[in-house]
């Protein structure tokens, strides 16, 4: 379906029943998005990265690779969900429940009378969309096929990890989920896989006074598949948001992150390592919103690129009036490891309260070559010096993971993946 | 053990000749200084021997036990038992201080065919080594010289020099910045390495090192050219009258 197409159809009507709100905020959604019309290349918005292959009829295939690799995240005792090509799999998934968890699939909503998603679904999108249209979204909430709803209470002893594989070289999926994490309860999300051809995918999360969200995600192996995807955020009082993206290949990743720290007190962390050789264009762009007290933000962004790879980062904090005492940090850094690799950056600070403290800052530049020599002439063989000195670029993203064995994980996967290229 | 022969050197870049002949046998077990005026070289002779870019050897020969270094990458003349002690330690943000030593003392083994020192063995034999160098496990765990004072990179220097055991060492102006206890120590560190199949040799300004790493040959470099070898009495020479006279015997 193309672009121009889905903007007259509407959305698929889910079975009558209960779970009419599902209903009506995807034909809500279907209608912002025939007002915004799909990104094109000349938006602002989408200047650096160009969406053509984002919005046209059909996905651009992209070759299944064949791999031996043990999957991320495939020792964490988690609650798994799968999903092939954007198709939940339920004889490959756990059953869905679990202490302290209610989960639905987006499909079954409709028959139900889920009070709170309808709190959520759509919503913290539609918040997202001002001041920057994010149609991608829109058309997320109006054509998602599938998705789950889940809502924590308390401390949830596992994670729950959303495997996507990806088995079609022309398939095109469309998954929306959303999180309620309730008040004082603590969640993990792990999200690992190439998903699709092409994947978009939107993550919504209300996050309860004192409660706190965790988010890992493992984005890669497929060089050709291409992604978009949106994660938004709403906090409340004295509540944590922490997540980190590492991408690995993929000839398109666009990661949006939309943040409002609407309650007291409240953190964000939004982190990402991303990796990349040759064909390869990746676009962090975040958007965090201060609209209470002394609220804490932090975005780091790391990025290896090589062999003509391209990364963006569009990154903004921006403080209301009356959000006093925030704390904003931003850094995205690019290390090129060849002269075709191109970084591009556009970090924004919009502040309008006057007891903030807010710091950003942008490089790209080579690999060290003093550090390099200094490495080599202890005996360390350049291109293992090389590798040392990549990981330690990426040391401050992997920091914001908390969970030290997750954190491993993704070294671990870091690891590999620099020793195949330099083997 | 270290042989170098007529070793003429350019830079890359510039087409400027640093070293116009050098010519410097360090037997086994022996220690000898280099003193001269700035730009003469001594520096750049360090580098070259260790292999850093941007230096073309455009004639001459430089050999370890008698096999050519010049044509090694850095990590090979590491292996094969060069140790460079930097006048600048590098800061490297990142990397943990014990992760590069069991990296470099690791590759090391790898690269000679050795078995790889056990995470155990590797623990037990820092320990002793920093131990000895003052050098406290907040120091091991911190990113390499990330902070350091310039007493603590220099010793962090001597120890990587204890743990990866080279048989032939050249310290570049280690005494640089070091106050006379920081010198005390980083001395004994060295004295403490000295034996029958170790050199060294020790680029300095000041004599006031070799009083505490007694050489037995002191090499008087000048313009990119060794111009008077002679025993530690050299050294006090260059103390108390300076350079000049050396240079205008020599022309």
């Amino acid at each position: 379906m193309s672009a121009a197409e889905k903007l007259t159809v509407a959305p698929r009507a889910l079975p009558d029943g209960q779970g009419a709100w599902a209903q009506t905020a995807r034909e809500a959604a279907a209608a912002r998005l025939s007002e915004m019309g799909m990104p094109v290349r000349r938006d602002e918005y989408w200047k650096y990265t160009n969406p053509t292959s984002l919005t046209a009829e059909a996905a651009p295939e992209a070759e299944v690779l064949a791999s031996d690799e043990a999957p991320v995240f495939g020792d964490a005792d988690a609650l798994r969900i799968v999903f092939v090509d954007g198709v939940f799999d339920a004889d490959a998934s756990d059953a869905l429940t679990h202490e302290g968890l209610e989960i639905a699939r987006l499909s079954d909503a409709a028959q139900m009378d889920i009070h709170w998603a309808k709190d959520v679904y759509g919503v913290l999108e539609t918040n997202g969309q001002d001041p920057v249209a994010r149609p991608l979204a829109a058309a997320n909430t109006a054509f998602a096929t599938d998705g789950v709803l889940i809502r924590a209470f308390g401390k949830v002893s596992k994670p729950v990890h959303m495997v996507y594989l990806h088995k079609s070289n022309t398939s095109d999926a469309i998954l929306h989920h959303v999180v309620k994490v309730e008040e004082g309860a603590d969640v993990t999300i792990l999200e690992n896989g190439p998903a699709a051809a092409r994947f978009n995918k939107c993550l919504e999360v209300d996050i309860a006074d004192n409660a706190s969200f965790h988010h890992v995600r493992a984005q890669g192996r497929d060089h050709e598949r291409r992604a978009a995807t949106h994660v938004f955020a709403r906090l409340g009082t004295e509540s944590t948001f922490k997540s980190f993206t590492l991408t690995v290949n993929g000839v398109l990743t666009r990661n949006e992150c939309v943040i409002e720290l609407t309650g007291d007190d409240a953190k964000a962390h939004v982190a990402g390592a991303a990796v990349g050789d040759g064909d390869f264009h990746h676009d962090d762009t975040v958007f965090i919103t201060h609209d209470a007290v002394n609220c804490e933000s932090r975005q780091v962004f790391k990025k290896v690129l090589r062999n003509g790879a391209m990364g963006v980062f569009q990154g903004k904090i921006l403080v209301k009036a009356g959000a006093q005492k925030t704390d904003g940090y931003q850094i995205s850094q690019a290390l090129l490891l060849d002269g075709d690799s191109q970084f591009l950056a556009k970090p924004e600070l919009e502040i309008y309260a006057d007891d903030v403290a807010c710091s950003h800052g942008s490089t790209s530049g080579a690999i060290d070559e003093d550090a390099l020599f200094y490495l080599r002439s202890r005996g360390v063989p350049e291109s293992e010096a090389q590798n040392l000195l990549v990981l330690a670029f990426l040391a401050e993203a992997l920091d914001e993971i908390e969970n030290e064995d997750l954190a491993a994980e993704i070294l671990n996967r870091l690891e590999a993946w620099f020793s195949r290229r330099s083997s | 053990m270290l042989e170098i022969k007529n070793l003429h050197v350019e830079l890359e870049e510039e087409d400027k000749q640093i070293l116009k002949g050098v010519d410097l046998t360090v037997d086994a077990g022996q220690v000898h200084a280099i003193m001269g005026p700035n730009g003469s070289g001594k520096s750049t002779l360090s580098y070259v021997l260790s292999g850093k870019d941007g230096y073309e050897v455009t004639d001459g020969s430089a050999t370890l036990d008698g096999v050519d270094i010049l044509d090694m990458d850095p990590e090979e003349r590491a292996a094969a038992g060069l140790f460079l002690a930097f006048q600048y330690p590098v800061e490297i943000p990142g990397v943990g201080n014990m992760t590069f030593l069991r990296t470099a003392v690791n590759s090391q083994r790898k690269a000679r065919g050795e078995d790889e020192m056990s995470a155990g063995d590797f623990l037990k034999f820092i320990r002793e080594k920093a131990k000895s160098l003052k050098i406290d496990a907040d120091m091991l765990k911190r990113p390499v010289n990330v902070g350091f004072s310039g007493g603590e990179k220099k010793r962090n220097e001597i120890l990587q020099m204890a743990m990866l055991e080279p048989k032939m060492c050249i310290l570049d102006e280690t005494d640089s910045g070091l106050d006379v206890d920081a010198m005390k120590l980083v001395a004994e560190g060295v004295n403490a390495l000295r034996s029958e199949g170790r050199s060294f040799l020790v680029i300095t300004h000041y004599q006031r090192l070799l009083d505490h790493i007694k050489p037995d040959v002191v090499h008087i470099m000048a313009d990119g050219k060794i111009i008077k070898s002679g025993g530690p009495e050299l050294a006090l020479e260059v103390e108390n009258n300076g350079y000049a006279d050396l240079l205008a015997e020599v022309a």
